[in-house]
């Protein structure tokens, strides 16, 4: 609900923004994709007062790929976009970053190294980050027993004590992501049959689970009803803000390392004003500020280290430390186009599958009959009124 | 009829033309042009063959579909026909009655029916509580993330759309003609079977077309209140044009697209000609 107050808005602000841009027509009007709740509204603001030439049109998306068919369609223009690091990679093979003029990003010296050249820019030449975070598993220690928490498996979200509630995401990437590691497989893996292997796991688990959901987690998660969940860690935090029963652990089995990073698209009209935005968010006490507000972990090494609440900043699970982070954890990649569609279709596949009905495999069970018979009568009946109408038609011009 | 009727006729015309040419024609030809071709541009029949894989998909969607259509009808006769039977005034207040959930958004309606229906919810909430006082421990229904949930949001989301034509068709029925068959003889049962209810044959069929087709293709109701369990047709297309699951692919989301639409258009047609008299009437749509 909160998410979608949110959305509703910033649909407000945008379209408030585009009623208000021709009036100022002297000023040169910045658009922000960015995720929605991804920031600290006010820092708008304050880029605006400092820039009082620019102004910031900011509407949200809620995932990559709504993002990039947003993009690819060329239904809207958009100067700055914060996608993650897999859908980064797949940006830069269809060459539609822009490549940034450091000289505009003093700022880009906060950046902690460690986050740096990372594999999805591995020459650090299209983006500057902006979030990262780890997916850990979420659970409620009202209801969920000591002893299946204190594993910090992944097993939690395939217990059956827990049937009916638990939460999944409603996105394949992340989901395949952790039947793959629960497998003990790369989240990237190129093997047509881990991912097949993945999909029955997921298979398994769909009887257990009480809905595939992505913002919906934190109103299931703080009213309790549901139990267990996987999700994002700094969203995690928000939840736990909420409902203080609400715990979460990083799996053992190892988990997804994301990072989410300010690009320029090739297209934008106004690269130095969007580098100017981007060197704004880099500043310590900007990056602390949305830091804040959103729960997720910044990159820029004096905000997390000097400006930010030191009970969270020194929280193992929100900020575990390079060691950890190497061993732990994998970075998504861009997937192959193969895969992709083997992705694709094993998803749909577990989507459509009723999740009350077992396997049963014969070749054409009443399902199919049923639909070969329903369009045979649909043809037959239809040619007939075709034809009785035509034959009509004739007699009344005769008649006439 | 003379030429400058015609004249006239057309120029009058020429806008909605124009609207449709852009927003109908073109749209529906490029539905045709995408499930007819590659991801290369070229022709291929393969889209179409493909959707037998979610013949299921169609199956569960047109059933539920179907549920919520019958409950609509079975709802809204009665109460198109006694909000009919008031006074003009009351009348008046009874349609506003109707039409006024629809002034608020689609989305937040809902939203609100999850925060009603979960294990957790209102309704929930409600029983356990009246069972504890007599000491009973409940465990409470399962009613958010089933079929059940699908349905009873399309129910309750189109039931003014089937409502509205129902009730605009029984008020235009002609007093003198119920009259009449009450002189001949009719009593009250009679005179619904025979004189109300055949008349009012063209108003159901709008309700039908208008509840059903919204319903069949809905993809928000099933995602909201079926928690993603349930995948409806509508769902897949959008997920072939958004590319949620990974793999954008306009061809095949138009396939279904269109197999939906024909789906449709043959089921439309099928019910229009079950009632000869709603060609002339003037009531159904086609």
């Amino acid at each position: 609900m909160k998410k979608f107050i949110s959305l509703l808005l910033s649909s407000i602000i945008a379209f408030s923004f585009a009623v208000v841009a021709p009036a100022a027509n002297e000023k040169t009007v910045l658009n922000v994709y960015n995720w929605g709740e991804y920031i600290d509204l006010s820092t708008i603001d304050m880029f605006e007062e400092e820039n009082p030439n620019i102004k910031v049109n900011y509407t949200t998306y809620d995932s990559n790929e709504a993002m990039y068919s947003k993009i690819v369609s060329g239904a809207a223009s958009y100067d700055i976009v914060i996608p993650s690091d897999y859908m980064i990679s797949k940006l830069i093979q269809d060459d539609m970053l822009a490549e940034l003029d450091f000289d505009n990003i003093p700022n880009f010296a906060n950046v902690d190294k460690a986050y740096k050249n990372k594999s999805y820019d591995p020459e650090n030449k299209y983006t500057v980050p902006y979030f990262w975070g780890t997916v850990v598993v979420i659970y409620n220690s009202k209801y969920v027993a000591p002893e299946d928490a204190e594993k910090e498996s992944l097993d939690l979200l395939w217990n059956e004590k827990y049937a009916g509630k638990i939460l999944m995401f409603d996105n394949p990437r992340d989901a395949f992501g952790l039947a793959l590691t629960k497998l003990g497989y790369s989240q990237n893996s190129e093997s047509e049959e881990e991912w097949q292997e993945a999909a029955e796991l997921l298979k398994e688990q769909k009887p257990l689970v009480q809905a595939y959901v992505m913002d919906a987690i934190f109103d299931k998660m703080e009213a309790e009803e549901a139990w267990i969940a996987p999700y994002y860690a700094g969203d995690a935090i928000i939840i736990q803000e909420t409902n203080p029963n609400v715990d979460f652990y990083i799996p053992k089995e190892g988990t997804n390392l994301f990072f989410d990073a300010m690009c320029v698209l090739k297209t934008s009209a106004h690269k130095e004003e969007a580098e100017k935005f981007i060197n704004f968010m880099c500043e310590p006490e900007i990056a602390a500020m949305n830091s804040e507000e959103v729960g997720y972990a910044t990159p820029i090494t004096k905000a997390a280290k000097e400006l930010l609440d030191p009970e969270i900043t020194g929280n193992p699970i929100i900020y575990p430390g390079d060691e950890f982070l190497r061993e732990n954890t994998e970075v998504f990649v861009n997937l192959p186009q193969k895969i992709q569609m083997i992705q694709s279709a094993l998803w749909t596949n577990l989507k459509i599958q009723s999740s009350e009905s077992g396997e049963k495999e014969s070749a054409l069970d009443w399902v199919d009959w049923f639909c070969i018979a329903t369009a045979a009568v649909g043809v037959v009946s239809a040619a007939y009124f075709i034809v009785r109408n035509s034959r009509r038609k004739k007699l009344w011009k005769s008649a006439v | 009829m003379n030429k400058s009727d015609t004249r006239l006729k057309r120029i009058m015309t020429a806008p909605f033309s124009v609207w449709m040419a852009i927003f109908v024609i073109v749209p529906i030809g490029l539905v045709l042009y995408y499930a007819f071709t590659s991801s290369e541009g070229g022709f291929t029949l393969e889209n179409i063959a493909s959707i037998w894989e979610y013949r299921g998909t169609y199956l569960i969607s047109i059933e539920l579909a179907l549920v919520a259509t019958v409950i609509c009808l079975l709802m809204a006769y009665p109460l198109a026909y006694s909000i009919s039977k008031m006074k003009a005034r009351r009348q008046q207040t009874m349609v506003l009655l109707v039409m006024l959930p629809m002034w608020m958004n689609f989305l937040i309606r809902t939203y609100a029916w999850m925060t009603i229906l979960e294990d957790t919810g209102l309704i929930n909430t409600f029983i356990k509580f009246l069972l504890s006082l007599v000491g009973y421990e409940f465990e409470g229904f399962t009613m958010i993330n089933t079929n059940g949930a699908i349905v009873l949001g399309m129910v309750y989301n189109f039931l003014p759309y089937m409502v509205l034509p129902i009730y605009t068709v029984l008020t235009k029925i002609d007093r003198s003609v119920i009259e009449a068959a009450r002189d001949l003889g009719a009593g009250g049962m009679d005179v619904f079977t025979r004189v109300i209810l055949p008349q009012s044959v063209p108003g159901i069929i709008s309700g039908i077309t208008m509840v059903f087709v919204p319903a069949v293709s809905t993809f928000v109701i099933s995602k909201l209140l079926g928690g993603g369990m349930t995948y409806l047709i509508g769902d897949i297309i959008e997920n072939y044009f958004l590319g949620n699951t990974g793999e954008v692919n306009y061809n095949v989301g138009a396939a279904l697209s269109l197999v939906l639409m024909v789906l449709i258009l043959i089921s439309m047609g099928i019910m229009n000609h079950f009632d000869e008299d709603a060609e002339t009437n003037g009531g159904g749509l086609f």
